[in-house]
């Protein structure tokens, strides 16, 4: 499915402030993997999922989806194969347009635009049934503009946009972790839910380890801007918390103390 | 004092052809685009020469779009090919447009007194008088011009350039290349402001050169007034209230230049009146307050949240 091939990224190459933000990375995902992506703070787990998503060029290396090389392709050509999710609940939506307008627009997500209505005939249904699974009460709502819902409410509608159509390859990069502890458990678990439902590949980086280790079949563990460790279905099952951090301690360079990974 | 307001409003709709193009780049795009300075005088211009040299008048608008449709294409070029900022491209263009407009015209200004104008065709084809024959032409083209923008705005190709102007990453996200959009947006809205450009350039007679300098700012009292007195619950609405912010601006300003009277201070007395040239400063304080709002409402709240907490 998914095949990333010795990427690296260097930000600001040949100046004082020269970042390696992934060093050769490897990395290959099966039809209906969901991975989840740990690791300190600055390890390159962001910068691992812009590169797929083609937020910026990566220096070498390159991204394959089922054979298509994606590496020179501009970010919104990308979008036909891969759906989103962003840490800022304000990045996935538009906010002066209304549920059904950025419904409208997440339905297209990589075709071209005409001069068609923007909602088609008999779209409403769909926008609205999609809604009622949410079970937030936004079907009632859908000429509400979006920029009128909470934090919660607009990251699971964009959750809802990034897989309503179904996308090859969806990319979360700690989309709850700017909601209340409550809430993100809830965005989580429609996550969860959505992604088990259409059997969506995923890749999902988070801070919380013990959502690492429920969710997922597989955790990738991040250092440095490298995969340190690589844990299967298998060893996950039994894996806990303190058997992450021991990892960690062993096979980072960048070392445990103060860091974000212990505040899981 | 009805003539002058009858004159306000239809100065007003003619002008709000140009505020909705304002509209489309500055609220739609979310961009301050400066071009139409020179767009407007560019509209004028390719109109004026059409006319001047007997051409007919509803051709002459369109090549006006058309110069639009051309400037609106470098500004974008300039802006999201070659990444100049925005208000930089726009000053860009504006200053290269002094020159071109000045070349299409030949000299500074150009007359079309007794010449055949849209307003003219039009009176004499429904027999109106000058004044209902303006007022007429003007509603027409303003209504055509929200009619098709409302429709386009509601196409799917409409929705991206909306999204564009809110939140280039989650549009980018879902495969719209922005950059098209930008250059699609500002191409539509600088087409209508060559459009006002020929529009008034008829109605007043003449084109002149200078006649570009404060649109944006005009535009933007119109847009602004709009939006505070009548509202913007969505697209349509936006634009009526736009058009109608248009008309209040006029009679605001024509209400302005009545002002005329005098002060006594210590035996002193001071003649208050405000002339025509005193409009753009005017204007200017009418946009920068209204632009400032929410901080003044801002800053309001907080003396008044903090008098309770002191209480
Ligand atoms: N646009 C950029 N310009 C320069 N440096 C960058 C840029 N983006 C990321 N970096 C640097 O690259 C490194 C990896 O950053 P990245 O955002 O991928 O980390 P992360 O694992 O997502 O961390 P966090 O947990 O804090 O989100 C960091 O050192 C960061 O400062
Ligand atoms: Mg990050």
């Amino acid at each position: 499915m998914l095949k990333v091939e010795k990427i690296t990224k260097i930000f600001e190459p040949g100046t004082v402030s020269e970042k390696v933000a992934l060093n050769q990375v490897d990395l290959v995902m099966n039809e209906g993997d969901f991975v989840t992506v740990i690791g300190g703070n600055g390890a390159g787990k962001s910068s691992l999922l812009n590169a797929i998503a083609g937020r910026f060029e990566v220096t070498s290396g390159s991204i394959f989806i089922d054979g298509t090389d994606l590496t020179r392709q501009p970010e919104y050509k990308r979008a036909q194969w891969i759906g989103r999710v962003f840490q800022d609940p304000m990045m996935g939506t538009a906010a002066n347009m209304t549920i059904e307008e950025n419904l409208s627009i997440a339905l297209r997500r990589g075709k071209i635009r005409t001069l068609n209505w923007g909602i088609g005939k008999g779209e409403k249904e769909v926008y609205i049934n999609h809604l009622a699974q949410l079970d937030l009460g936004l079907e009632t709502r859908i000429k509400t503009k979006v920029g009128l819902l909470s934090g919660g409410q607009r990251q699971a509608l964009t959750l809802l946009m990034a897989t309503i159509k179904k996308p090859k390859l969806l990319l979360l990069d700690e989309h709850t972790a700017a909601l209340d502890p409550s809430t993100g458990r809830k965005v989580l678990s429609l996550t969860d839910k959505l992604v088990k439902e259409n059997r969506l590949t995923t890749l999902m980086v988070t801070h919380n380890m013990k959502d690492a280790i429920q969710y997922g079949n597989r955790i990738i563990m991040m250092d440095e801007g490298r995969i340190i460790a690589d844990i299967p279905l298998e060893k996950k099952k039994n894996i806990q918390v303190e058997d992450l951090i021991s990892l960690f301690e062993k096979t980072s360079r960048s070392g445990i103390a103060n860091d974000r990974l212990l505040l899981a | 004092m009805i003539d002058i307001l009858i004159s306000a409003v239809s100065l007003g709709i003619l002008w709000a052809i140009m505020a909705i193009g304002v509209f489309l780049t500055f609220r739609i795009l979310d961009i301050a685009d400066l071009s139409c300075e020179g767009v407007f005088p560019l509209g004028a211009a390719v109109a004026a020469k059409m006319i001047s040299q007997n051409g007919d008048p509803f051709t002459a608008c369109l090549a006006a779009i058309g110069a639009g449709v051309l400037a609106g294409l470098v500004t974008g070029i300039l802006h999201t090919k070659l990444k100049i900022p925005i208000l930089l491209s726009g000053i860009l263009s504006m200053t290269a447009l002094y020159s071109i407009n000045l070349r299409i015209m030949g000299k500074a200004n150009i007359s079309l007194l007794r010449m055949e104008t849209v307003y003219s065709k039009i009176g004499n084809l429904f027999h109106l008088s000058d004044k209902a024959s303006t007022i007429f032409v003007g509603l027409i083209f303003a209504i055509a011009v929200i009619i098709l923008l409302w429709w386009f705005l509601n196409t799917e190709l409409g929705y991206s350039v909306r999204a564009t102007g809110n939140n280039v990453y989650m549009i980018r996200a879902m495969g719209v290349d922005t950059d098209k959009m930008f250059m699609i947006g500002l191409i539509i809205g600088n087409a209508m402001i060559g459009l006002a450009g020929a529009l008034i350039a008829q109605n007043q007679s003449y084109a002149d050169i200078g006649m570009g300098t404060g649109t944006i700012v005009i535009g933007l009292a119109s847009v602004i007034i709009g939006e505070v007195l009548f509202g913007k619950r969505n697209v349509f609405q936006h634009m009526v209230s736009i058009l109608l912010g248009s008309i209040a601006y006029r009679i605001i300003i024509s209400l302005v230049l009545e002002i005329d009277f005098k002060i006594k201070i210590a035996g002193l007395i001071i003649p208050i009146s405000v002339e025509p040239t005193d409009l753009k400063l005017f204007t200017s304080v009418i946009v920068a307050f209204a632009l400032s709002l929410p901080v003044i409402k801002q800053l309001s709240a907080g003396k008044k949240a903090s008098k309770t907490a002191k209480s």
